[in-house]
């Protein structure tokens, strides 16, 4: 019987070798692991990868109505490298992450340029959490780092089914915002997607990637047994005039709380930043002023402050700002600590504004907060409940300043023109 | 004067091995004192008709072996030896060689042949002995030549056409050699030796002829001496060698076919239902070429645009269906007694489903009502034949059609097939495992919506897979294929793999025991059982079935450590103990890799020193296979345990250092590269007390011309995993690795980019290269980044040229962007003088952007914010 020609393959023989296939295996898997750790090298945030083996918490109940009226934590990205981040554990992971949100400072005047360098939208009310996919789950954690939602999902390798396209270790981390009524994540930033960081991208970037990205996923498709909640992006608008309309009197699928804006240059940064900004008035938030311990709105403005060992009372800024100082006898005599907080009220009229600083005057202690608080206000917060209180900042500036850009445009360039 | 050395040429072929060896001895001995004498010699051997036919066979095999070797650098040290030889004395051994085509010994003129060929395709394309193909020419058209003298020229023409380039001859040369060729074909050629050797003559010509294929007067008249040559009466190994030319032009000139397939479709028709078995073998083949060229042509048309083709594409296959399709079936029915005893077998049978196969991929769905009425027809026939060919038929056409096409006929005919398992004819049984097999590979979907294989057939499957698996050996092997398919299905299936789980144990059990079957003729059984134990293993429902798993564990590693001890005296038992230990290796692999990723975990850390000492001892038995496949568990064992590995490190390391020396095995080599980036990622600088071996040992792997290249390309990526692993203790070094990057840069820089292996091989080397340089910039990064400033020079240079030199594949593109991000990252505003006369990266990594790969998009994307970043610092 003579051989069949050279190349052709009889149907009947056994075209699998097994032993081919664990090579290939065993090389895929290498040249896998091999990315990760290079990947991990380029300083993606990488300590999400150890969270699969953090015991899991019951989330914390939230206090407040808002997420980041609590704000005020160590500014800037931690410095902690993240290959030593990766191995945290347990609390330490929690403490990690809970420094990785970028937060919005209030705004107390309008930045200069608004309908050039940035955009607005209006912000979901609800948790603001950032949502992790690896490893064929799903993880939420809510800014004080615990968990919200364990779960499977449409995102990259958020769950455990067949996902031809990268490694599974992959992850990718989206900043949101749980809105309970529908239960939908609302995703407002990324910040890194398959295991690429955008965290050195402009929001500018950011945006435009989340937008394309996220479509090609899935994860906006309804719930279904491998995708237990819905994502939707937020409607983004330039911060022109009919941005700022829509943003803030366009109807929208979820409860509105206030009107986000970031500056399209910034990159992601973690903790307190000027160039992304949040903004509120009664006819886009039902939350604007601040409530006390019990949920109700307080006759006198009441702030959360950090108590310093100087008897100093402290925002959350980096560096703190001090706003105000307990006596040592009243320190003594409530039993406070250092690195309390404590929530103090203010009596309007020793308030006073002296070269746009703020002072307090007399501060009337009112008690330690809630334990589940863990910062304390920042600035900017104060400064705006102030003038919400006061002489807040309308629609209405926000508009002129729009208008007013655009005719100063104009005028400069007819400078140029007249120069020439 | 040549030297006599027919004595010594007698005597090196004596059974008497003194006599031989002292012969030897001399004939090496002549050969470097002198060589160009001794190929004289040897040359003159080979022309004399007075000597004995042994010593001219042996002449003949050393000139042969004097000019041409497979080994590359042996080729060139050949081909340059050759070169250097004295003028006038090759002259005269070319002029020894061409006398000898006269000789009225047939295997002289053989031999001569072969040794012209050989020279001209060292000669040609230098330009010399450009008056060979006239004289060859002279020979045959010669009006009184005798046939002996023709027949063993047009067989020299064909091997020369064999050996040299097609650009290195001249049209007007090639033009004559076809009119030679071709005369000698036609039946005015009244010997039949000078007409066979003309069509394989020409058979070898082909790739010359693109010209003359492309003038319609030449094509139409080769065509028709071919095709009359198919058909001649005189012998079947003329016309197969005719149909055979036919297969070549399918292939070489498919574009030029249309005219002539109304012809083409008759003569083969008439071949395989009518000729000699050879012949309507070689008729089959033609459509099995054409199959598989037009699959080759759809493919090319969806990856081109399909509006602007260029790619001609006449859908032969498809306008031929409905008469090719009978006459493939037809073949089916001549099956051969015992043809399952051997899997080599090729008959009309094989070729026929062979090529049933090759048009249903080529055809998709239309093909299945031509072949379900045949199938149906003779599925339940008294002859074995019947049943044989209806189910070969219909396992034949389960790929290419659609899966929704498919799924009825499966379904419906799994309760036939599964009786049929019980057949009194074992052929019958054979192909219906096969079939089973094929199902469940190409058609079982668990996770589709109504998958064939559901809750209410599965029981009847598993009985009746479990109890075949003891039927024959060749049958028992198919059911383990069927097995196999069976558990792929459910890979990464997720929950719906929980099916197989009740049949878990059962399975494995079976398997094993069929692993252990004693009276085995077959030795491929074997393999196939632990083969699908490792698929079943893999595609099990992990948190269901880990303590099976964990107990199979403990039952492989059982056996491996009696491998240890098995009795070993001859060099075939060592060979079988072998075999058995690399299977049970693999087997620990895969459970490794499956409980190692799962809640299993544990169980691997628990058995690792057990694991770890079979391991050792196993090495220690000094095979390549084995080593092979322990170092692939080892590199498992290693990512699971972590750190831990570190205990393993005193012992095992001398292992290591075996597998990166084994320079002759370079499988086992490279396996054990990979193995160190397994290590290094486990151990983290703790692999530091072993780098210094370790690097040594790889920079001369790397300076090893022995070593096989690919090797090379991951000892590079291996680098950057040490420095990765290391961070700023990679710093020592450096200074060696280094260089070696930079050299080997340059050179694949300057590798032929024609040769599609060496593009292939170029392409890996980059890329291991961009690998190693991201692990060393990431490594230094948060100590000493500067250290990489004047290796990224020479980075972003490498980047540039690989960049203009446009035979990367993507692999290697984003390697070299993931590079260009890493230098930016390590660097920071270093970058600024890198990029400062350099605009390419902008271009490349636009390109990157618009790419359709998104892994490679994102990496741009991510490179192009570290560079723009760094650039703005």
């Amino acid at each position: 019987m003579a051989p069949p020609p050279e190349h052709r393959r009889p149907i009947k023989r056994a075209a699998i070798s097994d032993q081919q296939r664990r090579r290939e295996v065993a090389l895929r898997l290498q040249a896998d692991r091999r990315s990760d750790a290079q990947n991990r090298a380029r300083q993606l945030a990488s300590s999400v990868l150890s969270l699969g083996h953090e015991p899991e918490t019951e989330p914390e109940v939230e206090q407040e109505q808002e997420m980041s009226d609590a704000s005020g934590q160590l500014s800037g990205r931690t410095d902690l490298d993240p290959v030593r981040a990766a191995r945290l554990r347990g609390p330490e992971v929690r403490r990690w992450f809970a420094r990785q949100l970028m937060l919005p400072e209030w705004m107390v005047d309008v930045p200069p340029l608004l309908d050039r360098d940035w955009y607005v939208f209006p912000r979901p009310s609800g948790k603001r959490c950032f949502v992790v996919s690896s490893n064929g789950t799903t993880i939420s954690r809510l800014r004080n780092g615990s968990i919200l939602h364990r779960f499977p999902s449409n995102l990259p390798n958020g769950a455990r089914t067949k996902d031809v396209s990268g490694p599974a270790s992959s992850y990718s981390i989206l900043d949101c915002i749980f809105h309970e009524p529908d239960e939908t994540y609302y995703v407002i930033d990324m910040v890194c997607w398959r295991g690429y960081s955008l965290y050195d991208c402009t929001a500018e970037f950011r945006f435009f990637w989340l937008n394309s990205k996220l479509s090609e996923t899935g994860a906006s498709d309804p719930p279904s047994q491998y995708h237990r909640y819905r994502f939707n992006v937020v409607q983004i608008y330039e911060c022109n005039l009919a941005g700022l309309q829509a943003s803030y009197s366009g109807q929208v699928p979820y409860v509105k709380d206030g009107l986000l804006f970031f500056n399209k240059h910034a990159h992601y940064q973690a903790g307190n930043t000027p160039l992304a900004l949040v903004w509120k008035d009664n006819v886009c938030s039902q939350y604007v002023l601040d409530t006390d311990s019990k949920g109700q709105i307080p006759s006198q403005q009441q702030v959360v402050l950090e108590l310093q060992n100087d008897g100093n009372l402290t925002t959350f800024d980096d560096p703190p700002v001090a706003l105000g100082s307990l006596s040592r006898d009243l320190i003594a005599q409530s039993g406070l600590q250092v690195g309390n907080l404590v929530r103090v009220a203010i009596r309007d009229d020793s308030v006073r504004l002296v070269d746009g600083k703020l002072d307090l005057g007399e501060l009337q202690l009112v008690g330690k907060t809630n334990h589940s608080r863990a910062f304390a206000d920042t600035y900017s917060k104060v400064l705006f409940q102030h003038a919400a209180r006061h002489a807040p900042l309308r629609i209405e500036d926000l508009v002129a300043s729009i208008q007013s850009n655009s005719s100063m445009d104009n005028s400069q360039a007819s400078d140029v023109e007249m120069e020439g | 004067m040549a030297m006599e050395i027919t004595q010594v040429l007698l005597a090196a072929q004596s059974p008497d091995t003194q006599t031989r060896t002292l012969a030897e001895a001399s004939l090496k001995q002549f050969q470097e004192q002198n060589l160009p004498q001794f190929l004289l010699s040897l040359s003159s051997e080979l022309s004399n008709d007075q000597k004995p036919p042994e010593s001219r066979r042996l002449a003949g095999i050393i000139l042969k072996n004097s000019l041409d070797a497979k080994d590359s650098a042996r080729k060139e040290y050949l081909t340059q030896q050759w070169v250097s030889v004295d003028p006038s004395i090759k002259f005269q051994i070319k002029e020894s060689l061409l006398r000898t085509l006269g000789s009225s010994v047939a295997e002289a003129r053989h031999t001569s042949s072969q040794v012209i060929a050989k020279v001209a395709s060292i000669e040609i394309s230098r330009k010399e002995w450009q008056d060979l193909i006239g004289k060859l020419l002279g020979n045959v058209t010669q009006t009184f030549a005798p046939g002996s003298l023709k027949q063993a020229t047009l067989e020299t023409l064909g091997y020369v056409c064999e050996e040299v380039a097609p650009q290195d001859i001249d049209q007007d040369q090639v033009n004559a050699v076809l009119t030679a060729v071709v005369q000698g074909m036609t039946s005015a050629e009244p010997n039949s030796d000078v007409r066979l050797a003309a069509i394989r003559a020409l058979y070898n010509a082909l790739d010359f002829a693109q010209q003359n294929f492309e003038n319609q007067v030449e094509r139409n008249f080769i065509m028709k001496v071919v095709c009359e040559t198919a058909v001649s009466k005189e012998s079947a190994e003329i016309r197969q060698a005719a149909f055979e030319c036919l297969v070549a032009i399918a292939s070489i000139y498919y574009d030029y076919l249309e005219p002539y397939m109304q012809t083409l479709f008759k003569l083969t028709a008439e071949a395989v239902r009518g000729d000699e078995e050879q012949v309507a073998l070689q008729a089959i083949e033609f459509w099995s070429t054409l199959a598989e060229e037009e699959m080759e042509r759809q493919d090319d048309c969806v990856a081109l645009d399909e509006l602007n083709s260029p790619v001609l594409h006449f859908h032969f296959i498809d306008k031929a269906l409905e008469s090719l399709v009978p006459m493939l079936l037809e073949t089916l029915l001549k099956q051969e007694e015992d043809q399952d005893q051997d899997d080599t077998v090729w008959n009309l049978s094989m070729a026929g489903g062979t090529c049933l196969g090759l048009v249903s991929k080529t055809v998709g769905d239309k093909v299945v009502p031509l072949v379900m009425p045949f199938v149906e027809r003779n599925i339940a026939k008294a002859d074995w034949h019947s049943r044989e060919a209806a189910t070969f038929a219909f396992g034949s056409i389960l790929e290419g059609p659609s899966v929704e096409k498919l799924s009825p006929l499966a379904r419906s005919g799994f309760e036939f097939l599964l009786s049929a398992m019980k057949d009194q004819n074992s052929h019958v049984r054979d192909t219906t495992a096969w079939t089973l097999g094929r199902v469940f590979e190409l058609v079982h979907r668990p996770t589709s919506g109504d998958p064939i294989v559901n809750e209410k057939n599965l029981p009847g499957i598993m009985t009746v897979l479990l109890e075949s698996i003891r039927d024959i050996p060749n049958v028992a092997e198919k059911v383990c294929g069927a097995l196999y398919f069976l558990a792929q299905g459910y890979e990464d299936a997720g929950p719906s793999s929980k099916a197989l789980t009740p049949y878990y144990e059962s399975i494995i059990a079976a398997l094993l025991s069929t692993a252990d079957r004693t009276n085995v003729s077959n030795v491929r059984l074997r393999a196939s059982a632990y083969e699908t134990l490792n698929e079943v293993v893999r595609c099990s429902y992990a948190p269901e079935t880990l303590n099976t798993t964990a107990q199979l564990l403990q039952e492989i590693i059982r056996r491996v450590a009696q491998t240890v001890e098995l009795q070993v005296v001859s060099s075939d038992d060592k060979e079988k103990q072998s075999d058995l230990q690399a299977l049970l290796c693999g087997v620990l692999q895969v459970i490794i890799q499956k409980l190692g990723s799962s809640e299993g975990k544990s169980v691997i850390i628990q058995a690792a020193d057990q694991m770890m000492m079979v391991f050792l001892r196993v090495v220690a038995c000094h095979s390549s296979t084995v080593h092979e496949e322990a170092m692939l568990a080892i590199g498992a064992l290693a990512y699971v345990t972590g750190a831990d590995f570190a205990k393993y490190m005193p012992e095992f390391y001398r292992f290591l250092e075996m597998g990166l020396t084994n320079f002759e095995e370079y499988q086992v080599c490279s396996i054990s590269v990979g193995v160190v980036g397994d290590i290094c990622r486990a151990l983290d600088d703790k692999i530091l007390p072993y780098c210094d071996g370790i690097m040594t040992i790889l920079l001369k792997d790397l300076s090893n011309a022995m070593l096989n290249r690919s090797v090379k390309p991951p000892i590079f990526s291996c680098f950057g995993d040490i420095a990765l692993a290391l961070g700023e203790k990679f710093i020592k070094y450096l200074p060696y690795a280094a260089p070696m990057m930079q050299s080997a840069s340059e050179m694949c820089m300057h590798l032929d980019t024609t040769d599609d292996d060496m593009v292939e091989y170029v392409n890996q080397l980059r890329r291991g290269i961009f690998e190693a340089y991201s692990g060393m910039l990431q490594g230094f990064k948060n100590s000493d980044p500067d250290i990489m400033m004047p290796y990224a020079r020479h980075l972003v240079q490498f980047i540039e040229a690989v960049f203009k030199d446009n035979s990367s594949d993507d692999l290697v593109t984003k390697a070299a962007v993931a590079a260009l991000g890493d230098i930016a990252d390590a660097l920071g505003g270093g970058i600024k003088v890198l990029l400062a006369d350099s605009s390419f990266y902008n271009e490349l990594l636009s390109e990157c952007l618009l790419s359709e790969d998104y892994t490679l998009k994102e990496t741009a994307e991510w490179a192009h914010t570290l560079i723009q970043h760094a650039l703005q610092s």
